[in-house]
Formats: C-alpha cells, sequence, structure tokens
C-alpha cells in the first residue's frame, strides 16, 4: 500500500495513434533522456508504449494521427471521456495531415484498387469516406502543431501541464512541416 | 517632417504614402500576404488590418496622414489576424508537410507568427484539379489564397493579363486566360514575375522543389531546427 503522501501524485498520461504514422510518438521520445526526469512526473496509462488496453480515468491524453476509420472515432470518444486535459499532437490530428489527400479520391474505388477483392470481416472496421481532423469529433484543449512536432514541444507541453500551468509554445517550436 | 503615431511611436511620413510603407519604412513589421512592393495593392487577405484612429482599416490602402494614431500589434488584431489565418487554412489543402514551398512560404510564416497551433474551423476539403499542363510552372489551386498577386504581376509587370480571379462567394477561384482554362495554353512563361510572385504554393516552378535545406529556407530561422 502507497502510504507516502508526500510526493505529489503522478500525472497519468495516454497517449494513443489514430490515422498516424508514429511518428509523433517517436519525437515524443526523442526527449532522450529526459524521460527518465518525465517519468517522475507521470505514469502512462493505455498507450503503444504500455501493454493497458483501455483508457482509464486520466488527466492526460495525447492524440496522433486524423480520424480514418470507424475504430479511431470510438478510440478518440474513449480518450475524450477519460481525459481531463485532450491534446492533438501533429499535422494529422490537427488538419488531417497527408493522409487526407485521399479526400478528393473515392473510397470504394481505392480499396478497389489497392485490393481487388476488399476485405470485408466484420472484425474490420469500415473506413470513413473522408479522413478528418480531430476537432471535427470532440473538443480538443491544445494542439502541438509540427510533422512531427519537435520533441521540445513535447517538453514545453509537458513540462507546463505539469506545473499546472497554461502551456505555451515558445517561438521556434511552432512548425507545420 | 509631419509623423503619425505606430503602435505609440512616431512614424515619419512622405507624401503619396500608405501606412504599410510608411511603417515598414521605419523597420516595423506589419503582417500581410497579399501585399507586394513590387505591384498595386488590392487589400483582399486583410491580414494587414489595423486600427487607425480607433477604426479597422487595411494597412495598404489606406493613406498615411500627419497625426493619426495607427495601433499594430493590439490583443484583438493579434486575435483577427489568428482566425483570418485559420479560415484561410480550412479553406484550402494546406498540407505543408508535403508540400515543396514549406519554409518559403509567406502564409505559413505568418501563421507560425500568429502563433497558430491549430485549425479552429471545419476543414471544407475543396477538390479542385491540379493544373499541371504548363512545361515549366505547376498550379495547385487547392492552395491559392486568392491574393491576387499572380493577377497584378502579370497585368502590371508581365504587361500579359494570364490570370483573374473569376465566380463568386466560397467559388470564387483564379481564372487562366487560355481557349482551355489550362496553364499550358496561355502565354505565361517561366521567366514572368508572375510564375515566381505566389506567396504561398499554388504556383510553383517545376523541377526545383526541396532543393533548400531545412534550416536555410526563407523564413528558417536558428530556432527552426535545432
Ligand atoms: S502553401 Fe504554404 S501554408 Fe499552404 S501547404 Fe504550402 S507551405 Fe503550407
Ligand atoms: S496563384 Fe498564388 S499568387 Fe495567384 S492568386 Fe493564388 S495565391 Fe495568389
Amino acid at each position: 500500500m502507497n502510504t507516502d503522501t508526500s510526493a505529489p501524485r503522478k500525472l497519468r498520461v495516454a497517449t494513443v495513434s489514430l490515422a498516424g504514422c508514429f511518428g509523433c510518438h517517436m519525437s515524443f521520445l526523442d526527449i532522450d533522456e529526459r524521460l527518465f526526469e518525465l517519468i517522475e512526473h507521470i505514469t502512462f496509462d493505455r498507450s503503444p508504449l504500455t501493454d493497458i488496453k483501455t483508457v482509464g480515468p486520466c488527466d492526460i491524453g495525447l492524440i496522433e494521427g486524423g480520424l480514418c476509420n470507424a475504430e479511431n472515432v470510438e478510440v478518440l470518444r474513449a480518450f475524450r471521456a477519460n481525459c481531463r486535459v485532450l491534446v492533438a499532437v501533429g499535422a494529422c490530428a490537427i488538419t488531417g495531415g497527408l493522409p487526407a489527400l485521399r479526400n478528393h479520391l473515392d473510397v470504394g474505388d481505392m480499396l478497389q484498387a489497392v485490393y481487388g477483392t476488399v476485405p470485408d470481416d466484420p472484425e474490420l472496421p469500415l473506413p470513413l469516406n473522408k479522413v478528418h481532423p480531430i476537432h471535427e469529433v470532440v473538443r480538443i484543449d491544445h494542439s502541438l502543431p509540427g510533422c512531427p512536432p519537435p520533441a521540445d514541444a513535447f517538453w514545453q507541453l509537458l513540462q507546463d501541464l505539469i506545473a499546472g500551468r497554461e502551456p505555451a509554445l515558445n517561438k521556434g517550436l511552432i512548425r507545420y512541416d | 517632417m509631419s509623423s503619425f503615431s505606430f503602435d505609440g511611436q512616431p512614424v515619419p511620413l512622405q507624401p503619396g504614402d500608405t501606412i504599410l510603407q510608411a511603417a515598414q519604412r521605419a523597420g516595423h513589421e506589419v503582417p500581410h500576404l497579399c501585399w507586394h512592393p513590387e505591384v498595386s495593392s488590392s487589400a483582399s487577405c486583410r491580414v494587414c488590418t489595423v486600427r487607425v484612429d480607433g477604426r479597422p482599416a487595411a494597412a495598404c490602402t489606406t493613406a498615411a496622414a500627419a497625426g493619426q494614431r495607427v495601433d499594430c500589434h493590439t490583443a484583438d488584431l493579434r486575435a483577427q489576424r489568428l482566425h483570418l489565418l485559420q479560415m484561410l487554412f480550412v479553406e484550402g489543402n494546406h498540407f505543408c508537410p508535403g508540400c515543396e514551398k514549406s519554409g518559403h512560404c509567406l502564409l505559413q510564416h505568418q501563421a507560425e507568427r500568429a502563433g497558430m497551433t491549430d485549425l479552429h474551423y471545419e476543414t471544407l476539403n475543396p477538390e479542385r484539379p491540379v493544373d499541371a499542363s504548363h512545361p515549366d510552372v505547376l498550379f495547385e489551386p487547392n492552395r491559392c489564397i486568392l491574393c491576387q498577386l499572380c493577377v497584378r504581376a502579370s497585368d502590371e509587370l508581365d504587361g500579359k493579363q494570364v490570370f483573374a480571379i473569376g465566380g463568386h462567394g466560397i467559388g470564387a477561384h483564379l481564372l487562366i486566360d487560355s481557349a482551355s482554362g489550362r496553364l499550358g495554353d496561355s502565354a505565361l512563361s517561366v521567366e514572368d514575375r508572375a510564375a515566381h510572385i505566389c506567396p504561398v504554393g499554388a504556383l510553383l516552378p517545376k523541377r526545383v522543389g526541396f532543393a533548400v535545406p531545412i534550416g536555410r529556407r526563407t523564413f528558417d530561422d536558428e530556432e527552426t531546427r535545432g
């Protein structure tokens, strides 16, 4: 039993990649040895970096990727329901990103062109007609732009949230490419 | 010498000055997109909106006058600029990670300066076909912000009138003067000023993309890449 009440409670952080490339997660890990300092202040809930299968009540949710299929929407809603602060991370979450270049094509034609016989097992989530940024479906509290955002932007955001400050990106940490 | 006040600082006037001209000459930066020193002003982007004695006005077309009080970098004007930029981003397909203009783009630069981190509005997903018919110049209309710089450059500098704006409301778009409506059949040459004045990645010379290393592009600074 944890009886130590002197140390401040660690913030619970969940992360997920929806229609993402995992590059935002890699850029997060690019904070390198600062991860050891960070882990003194946070603990991970559901994340590709943990084995937790469903998101529980959290302080912070980091969402990489836009919405390209039905499962993305379900997971995003679960994150919104559980996370006090939800952060759109990277160009895909914020704008739809390069995957949204498919928006001018017919999704049926595309699947046909790639697969010939389109997989139709109900296990598979159906693709959405268009790729959407996540703010079109749930309320977003903060955004980290970039493809991916620089490691220092993740660091800055988490430092601000841990300290209870309104997150603010310094000049040079806002980029879109 | 007569002067006006710009964000509380005196700015000297020359005859015929607009507010933007005089302020820039005095070393103040006035955010803008559709203004360019080589061509006439059009006041279409509204990013240079300032308050002149309390009333909003486009700094690029408003004559400067002695004794004016001009406010540019105020909290409400900053908020308005941010929303104008967000509207331009959702109106087109601005996927900077795959755009050859990234780092050289004035829209992107103004958005970074305005502290834009999200799009705020719903994306409109325009589906205007790319025009790659010209041997040396590409036109990607989903990035066009209708600044009309190419229109004015073609008219005023090249003497060609290759471009115009047509359509209404959200349907407004860049027209190309040729029987087919395509760039390849127009009088545009890659030597023309109009082929290079586009502030965004809409009109691009072909075969020169991604030529400048990240960190050394037009709007990169020492903080852009560590
Ligand atoms: S035109 Fe500018 S803002 Fe648009 S995608 Fe290209 S770099 Fe980004
Ligand atoms: S093509 Fe470029 S220069 Fe011409 S109106 Fe569009 S954004 Fe402006």
